[in-house]
C-alpha cells in the first residue's frame, strides 16, 4: 500500500488568484481539498474606526476604498444612510436621484465586467479577460466625465451629487449603451458557451437555496441559488420603482449560474440606464443641506443593492458632527464565509474558480 | 533532383576539411557534427526570436490590443531587450531547494530538446543523422523531457512546483501514448520510420488527407506535450502560480522558455513532415525552395498552437486525463485499425 501524506498549502496571500490579500490554508489530499480555513485581514485599514473620527461628509471618499471596483455604489449606500439619519430622504432632488441611478448602474456594469474578466482569468482565459477590461474601461471613461476620477469617484454628496452631468454625457452614455449588448454577446461567445468553460463550472461548488440563506448570501450569488430577491425591486430606494427591469434568477447555484446571473444582470442594467436617461428631469442636483451636518441623536440602518449584494451601513449618531459608531455590513465579507465549506472535496483548480465566482473584493472584506 | 543549397555547402566544407586541411574522416565528421549542432542551436534561437515576438503579437491580436510596438519596427526589438532584462535578473535559488538538481533541471530539458533535433530534417538530406529509426528516436528522446519537469518541480522545494511537476508527469506520459499511436498510421502507410522516406512518400498526396483523424489526435496530444494552453496544467498560473518553474528566475527561467519553444518548433516540424508533406511543394510551386516550404508549414502549425492557446480556458487535470485515456487513445487505436484494413484492401485491389 502506498503511503500518502496530506499537504498543507497556503493559497495566498501572495497567490495570484487570491487578489494578493486573501489567505486560505488548504489541506490537500493529492489535489483534492479536505479542509480549508480562511484568513483575512491583510488589507485591514480600520475604515469603520476612521469614520468615527471624521465628519459625515469627510467619510464619503473613504467608501470608494471599500469595494474599489464599485466605488460609486458604496458612496451611494453611505450617503443614503446619512440622509436617512438626517430625515431628508424625501427632499433629494429628482434629477440627483436619476443621476445616481445612472452612474450607479454604470458602476454595476463596470463591476460585473471586471467580475467576468477575473473569472475568465481564473480559468486561464486570458483573452476573455481583456474583453471584460475593454468594456470596463469605456464605462470608466464615462464615470470619469462626471467625477473626474476613474476609481475613487467621490461624486455622491449628502443631499445629492457633487456636480451636474457634463456636456456630452448623455450622448456618450447612449453610444455606450448601443455598444454594450454586443459586447455582452461577445462574452457569451468567447467564454460562457465554451465547452471547456462549461466543464470547469457546471456543477462546480453548488450552493443550495438553504445553504445560501444560512450563510447570509445576498445579491447575485443569492439569486443564482434560486432566491428571487433584489432590493431594487423588493424594497425600492431612490427612484428604482419607476423603472421596468427583470430580476434574473437561476436555480442551480453552481459556479456557472453565478457567472450567468451577472451576465443577465448586465443586460438589465443597460435597460435601467436607458429608461433613466429618457426620463432624466431638469432641476437642482442638491437638496438644501446645512454646511455642517449634525444629525439628531439616534441610529439608522440603511442598505443598498451593491454589485455584489447588500451593502449596509449602521450609523449611530450622538448629535455631534461625527458619527458615534459606524458599522459596515459588506456583502463580500459574508460571501467569502462560505468558501471553507464550498472548497471541501473540490479539486484545487475548481476551488480557485469557485472563489472567483463568489466575486470577492478584499477591500470590502477587510475594511 | 538538384541538390539543396545546404548540402552543397556541407559537401564543400567536407572537401575542404579532408582534401585541403588533411583531416582524417573521423575528425571531419566530428567537426561537421559540431558545426551542425551549432547551426541547430542558432536555428532554435532564431526561431525563438521570431516566436517570442509572434506570441506577443498574436496574443495582442486575439485580445484586441496592440502588443509591443515601442522597440524597433512593430516592436521587433522587444526580444533583445527582454534578453537584457532576463540576464540582469538575480539568480535566486531557494534556501531549502535541492540545489544541484535545481540547477541542472532546466539545462537537461534544453539538452533533450536539442537531442531531438538530431533526426529532424530541415530539407531533403539536410539532417544530422537520417536514421532508419528516426521517428522512434524522436519520440523516445521527447518523452525523456518529462523527467526534467519533475526535477524542476521537485527540487524547488515549493508545493506549487511539486504539484506542477507531478501534473506534468501524469499529463505528458498519458499524452505520449495517443501521440505515438497517431503517428503509427503514417508509419504503416509508408512502411518506414525514416523521416526522409516519409516525406518522399508524400510526393503526390499529403498524409493529412488519408490520416486526418490521426492529425487531429497528434495536434491535441502535442498541445499537451508542449505544455501549452489549454493544457498548460504544469504551469497552471491560476492555481499553481507558475507550477514547476515558480522558483526559477533570470536566465534559468529563460532556459525553460527556450527549451519549450524548441520543443514547440520540433513538434511542428514533425507535424509538417508526417502530415503536411514536409518540404514537398504543393500545387507544383517548386520554384520556392523546399526549405522555405518547410518553414511555412512549421509556422502554420505554430500559428495553430498559438491560436488555440489564446482562445481557450484551461482544462481541469482529471478532465484532461479522461480525455486522453478514454477518447484520444481509443480513437487513435481505431485509426490504426482502419488504416490497416485500408492498406489491406488497397493491396488486394492493386495486387
Amino acid at each position: 500500500m502506498l503511503k500518502t501524506q496530506e499537504l498543507t498549502l497556503n493559497l495566498g496571500p501572495h497567490h495570484p488568484s487570491t487578489h494578493g490579500v486573501f489567505r486560505c490554508v488548504l489541506n490537500l489530499e493529492g489535489e483534492y481539498i479536505t479542509k480549508a480555513v480562511n484568513h483575512i485581514g491583510y488589507l485591514h485599514r480600520g475604515l469603520e474606526k476612521l469614520a468615527e473620527s471624521r465628519t459625515y461628509t469627510q467619510f464619503i471618499p473613504y467608501n470608494g476604498r471599500l469595494d474599489y471596483v464599485a466605488g460609486m455604489l458604496n458612496e451611494w449606500g453611505y450617503v443614503m444612510a446619512v440622509e436617512k439619519l438626517l430625515g431628508i430622504t424625501e427632499e433629494i432632488p429628482e434629477r440627483a436621484e436619476y443621476i445616481r441611478v445612472i452612474v450607479g448602474e454604470l458602476q454595476r456594469l463596470a463591476s460585473h465586467a471586471i467580475y467576468f474578466a477575473s473569472m475568465a482569468l481564473d480559468v486561464a482565459g486570458a483573452t476573455a479577460w481583456f474583453y471584460g477590461f475593454r468594456d470596463r474601461d469605456e464605462i470608466l471613461d464615462v464615470l470619469e466625465m462626471v467625477s473626474g476620477q476613474r476609481l475613487m469617484h467621490n461624486y455622491m454628496r449628502i443631499g445629492g451629487v457633487a456636480a451636474d452631468l457634463p456636456d456630452g454625457f448623455e450622448e456618450k452614455v447612449r453610444a455606450l449603451l448601443d455598444k454594450l449588448p454586443a459586447c455582452i454577446e461577445e462574452y457569451e461567445g468567447i467564454l460562457i458557451g465554451n465547452e471547456i468553460f462549461k466543464a470547469r463550472t457546471i456543477g462546480v461548488a453548488p450552493v443550495s437555496k438553504e445553504m445560501a440563506l444560512d450563510y447570509g448570501f445576498t445579491g447575485p450569488n443569492l439569486r443564482a441559488s434560486g432566491v428571487d430577491y433584489d432590493l431594487r425591486r423588493d424594497e425600492p430606494y431612490s427612484v428604482y420603482d419607476r423603472f421596468k427591469f427583470n430580476v434574473p434568477v437561476r436555480q442551480g447555484g453552481d459556479t456557472y449560474d453565478r457567472v450567468l446571473i451577472r451576465i443577465e444582470e448586465m443586460k438589465e442594467s443597460v435597460k435601467i440606464i436607458e429608461q433613466a436617461l429618457k426620463d432624466l428631469p431638469d432641476g437642482p442636483i442638491m437638496a438644501k443641506v446645512p454646511k455642517v451636518i449634525k444629525p439628531p441623536v439616534g441610529e439608522v440602518y440603511s442598505r443598498i443593492e451593491n454589485a455584489k449584494g447588500h451593502l449596509g451601513f449602521h450609523i449611530v449618531s450622538d448629535g455631534s458632527t461625527k458619527p458615534y459608531r459606524t458599522r459596515i455590513y459588506s456583502p463580500c465579507f459574508v460571501n467569502v464565509g462560505i468558501f471553507p465549506e464550498m472548497a471541501k472535496g473540490l479539486h484545487l483548480m475548481d476551488a480557485v474558480v469557485a472563489l472567483a465566482s463568489l466575486d470577492i473584493v478584499l477591500g470590502e472584506i477587510d475594511r | 533532383m538538384e541538390k539543396s543549397f545546404f548540402i552543397n555547402v556541407a559537401d564543400a566544407l567536407r572537401n575542404w576539411l579532408t582534401n585541403s586541411l588533411g583531416f582524417s574522416a573521423t575528425a571531419t565528421d566530428l567537426i561537421t557534427t559540431a558545426i551542425w549542432t551549432l547551426v541547430v542551436i542558432l536555428f532554435i534561437l532564431m526561431n525563438l526570436i521570431v516566436l517570442v515576438w509572434l506570441e506577443r503579437k498574436f496574443s495582442a491580436f486575439f485580445q484586441q490590443r496592440r502588443g509591443p510596438n515601442r522597440l524597433g519596427p512593430a516592436g521587433f526589438l522587444q526580444f533583445p531587450v527582454d534578453i537584457v532584462k532576463v540576464l540582469g535578473k538575480e539568480d535566486i535559488i531557494p534556501a531549502a531547494a535541492d540545489k544541484r538538481v535545481f540547477k541542472i533541471a532546466s539545462t537537461t530539458l534544453f539538452i533533450t530538446a536539442l537531442l531531438a533535433w538530431a533526426v529532424i530534417p530541415l530539407g531533403d538530406g539536410v539532417i544530422l543523422k537520417d536514421m532508419n529509426i528516426g521517428l522512434f528516436y524522436f519520440i523516445a528522446i521527447g518523452s525523456t523531457s518529462t523527467i526534467s519537469f519533475l526535477m524542476g518541480g521537485f527540487a524547488s522545494n515549493n508545493k506549487y512546483s511539486l504539484i506542477g511537476g507531478m501534473r506534468t508527469v501524469a499529463q505528458m506520459i498519458s499524452y505520449e501514448i495517443p501521440m505515438v499511436f497517431s503517428l503509427l498510421g503514417v508509419v504503416m502507410m509508408v512502411g518506414s520510420l525514416k523521416l526522409s522516406d516519409i516525406v518522399a512518400a508524400q510526393k503526390n498526396i499529403w498524409f493529412i488527407i488519408p490520416q486526418l483523424v490521426a492529425f487531429v489526435v497528434y495536434f491535441i496530444s502535442t498541445v499537451a506535450e508542449t505544455n501549452r494552453g489549454p493544457f498548460d496544467l504544469a504551469e497552471g498560473e491560476q492555481e499553481l502560480v507558475a507550477g514547476y518553474f515558480t522558483e526559477y528566475s533570470g536566465i534559468r527561467y529563460a532556459i525553460w522558455m527556450i527549451a519549450e519553444y524548441g520543443n514547440l518548433v520540433a513538434v511542428s516540424i514533425i507535424a509538417s513532415i508526417m502530415f503536411l508533406g514536409g518540404w514537398n511543394a504543393p500545387f507544383g510551386l517548386t520554384f520556392i525552395p523546399p526549405f522555405i516550404w518547410l518553414l511555412l508549414k512549421i509556422y502554420f502549425m505554430i500559428f495553430l498552437f498559438m491560436w488555440v492557446k489564446w482562445t481557450y480556458p484551461r482544462i481541469r487535470i482529471d478532465h484532461l486525463m479522461h480525455f486522453g485515456w478514454k477518447f484520444l487513445i481509443p480513437v487513435s487505436l481505431a485509426n490504426i485499425l482502419v488504416t490497416g484494413i485500408g492498406i489491406y484492401v488497397y493491396r488486394m485491389i492493386t495486387g
